[in-house]
């Protein structure tokens, strides 16, 4: 239960919210977008979550992972990335890695949306 | 790190003048009751001591107590046991009606729903946010074609008492023309309540080993004279045909003794052992409720304040989730129990909570503390400490503020 990346980016380039309708958890991604060499790069990212050990562990796996990634690159990261540092998770909580997985695409395509208005 | 448990309603150790009363038929006296000879007998014997020690307590005959490999069986043989008794016998005419509550042990309502697809009509009453279910509600939900209602003596999620003699007054009165049969699940009352079935007024009754520091692996039901009950389990007719199998006589020989040492009195006040023990749970649950209450914010307690066992407490609080709450716990060395969603092998949030009209997220944030004859004032004060610190953490990392 000591998880880094827990807390909010103030005025974020991209937030993603979700929420799991059967067991009730709560995810909230925020992420800060630089660009650099012509990429967007997730300079950082944060997460709040309101869920079980496996819930907190993942979103927090998620944002450390996401970190120096680009945009596209970031939504590609999935359970076997997860497993790789957490290791395997039970059945019934593989859910978990997807509810976190949607809100990190959330928080770009929001990225992506206020970046188009500009 | 110091290791707490707080998890009693879960299961209990074996208490050592238990595990002293089992030993000796497992290697000793290791005979099989059906036997003739004198190992058998030997066995016999000790399982028919058992058996007077738990109708002693139930102030019932030995004839009316049969011993089963848990009270979820119990629970099964009451139920379905009844209805397959009732059917055969021809009383069953048209369909049958069965009267329950939403907040009973999955041990009753799964069973109930295994009736309801063979088309009997079951009502799950719905009790208050208190947790108490009214006895005008139990009343007015029965007809003409009810024949069994089953309520637990105490819910094993909140520590609510039923009014079980009430109930049973009320269903004495009133199945004059066509019985009503009334069972009670006692697993959870046993350790503080009086479970007299003539004071119940129940023709039923269940009850555990392993929640009242025995072993894991039996229970007993109490079958008043007279009331028809066919059995799940065919065989060899062991337990008056009504549970066959070689019984498992070392682990009876424990339930016998665990109910005699609830009934014990070995500081000659008069008032029995268990008895003493209780104010003292109680004082400390009291000490933790009040603790936990005043320390964190925007927390509650589930079901009645009032009519409660000593030992339990069920709290919920807003902005966490309750098995992360008992991981950090864990993390700690405090072992204690959730009713969330995320615990549960079907993702299912406590159908107690959501029993007694609460959200989900109460549901989903609850956590259940619960004592035993073992629980320490600096077990309690160690979890005073703790608790709130876990909780802010896990606020900070789901971005709950309870100021705002």
């Amino acid at each position: 239960m000591n998880p880094r990346n827990f807390g909010k980016i103030k005025n974020a380039d991209g937030i993603g919210d979700t929420k799991n309708m059967r067991c009730g958890d709560i995810m909230k991604i925020y992420i800060r977008v630089e660009k650099k060499g012509g990429k967007e790069i997730i300079k950082d990212a944060k997460f709040e979550t309101l869920g079980c050990g496996h819930a907190i562990a993942t979103s927090d796996m998620i944002c450390e992972k996401v970190k120096g990634k680009t945009l596209e690159a970031a939504k590609e990261i999935g359970y076997e990335d997860i497993k790789e540092d957490l290791g395997e998770f039970p059945q019934v909580k593989i859910h978990c890695v997807a509810l976190a997985q949607y809100a990190l695409k959330e928080a770009v395509e929001d990225y992506y949306k206020k970046t188009k208005k500009k | 790190m110091k290791k707490i448990y707080l998890d009693y309603a879960a299961t209990t150790p074996v208490d050592s003048k238990i595990l002293k009363a089992i030993l000796p038929y497992l290697k000793k006296n290791f005979g099989n009751p059906s036997s003739i000879h004198h190992f058998g007998q030997r066995a016999l014997l000790a399982m028919e001591e058992a058996r007077k020690k738990v109708a002693d307590f139930l102030g019932c005959q030995p004839e009316e107590i049969f011993f089963t490999g848990s009270a979820t069986e119990a629970n099964n043989l009451a139920v379905l046991g009844l209805v397959k008794a009732l059917k055969q016998s021809g009383k069953l005419i048209g369909k049958a009606h069965i009267i329950t509550t939403k907040i009973e042990h999955h041990a009753i309502l799964e069973p109930c729903r295994h009736l309801e697809k063979q088309g009997i009509e079951i009502t799950y009453l719905q009790p208050g946010q208190d947790g108490m279910v009214k006895i005008s509600d139990v009343e007015k939900s029965i007809k003409e074609n009810t024949v069994l209602v089953s309520i637990m003596y105490v819910n094993n999620e909140i520590g609510v008492i039923q009014p079980i003699a009430e109930i049973g007054r009320m269903l004495s009165d009133k199945g004059k023309k066509n019985k009503i049969y009334f069972h009670t699940d006692a697993v959870q009352a046993v350790n503080y309540l009086d479970c007299n079935a003539q004071n119940l007024g129940c023709d039923l009754l269940s009850l555990s080993g392993h929640k009242i520091y025995g072993p894991k692996g039996v229970g007993a039901i109490y079958v008043k004279k007279g009331t028809p009950i066919e059995p799940l389990i065919y065989g060899g007719g062991q337990e008056g045909g009504l549970r066959s199998g070689t019984e498992n006589v070392a682990w009876i020989a424990g339930l016998g003794e665990a109910i005699e040492q609830i009934q014990k009195d070995p500081l000659g006040t008069g008032e029995p052992k268990i008895r003493i023990k209780s104010i003292i749970i109680k004082k400390l649950r009291d000490k933790l409720i009040a603790g936990v209450l005043k320390s964190i914010p925007n927390s509650s307690l589930n079901g009645s304040r009032v009519y409660r066992i000593p030992n339990n407490a069920n709290f919920s609080f807003k902005g966490v989730e309750g098995e992360a709450v008992v991981i950090a716990l864990d993390q700690e060395g405090i072992a204690v129990s959730t009713g969330s969603a995320c615990s549960s092998k079907s993702l299912e949030p406590s159908h107690v909570i959501l029993g007694l009209g609460l959200s989900e997220e109460e549901a989903h944030s609850s956590l259940r503390v619960t004592l035993g004859k073992y629980t320490s004032e600096g077990e309690i004060e160690a979890l005073l400490k703790t608790l709130p610190k876990v909780i802010k953490k896990l606020r900070k990392i789901s971005g709950y503020n309870p100021l705002s």
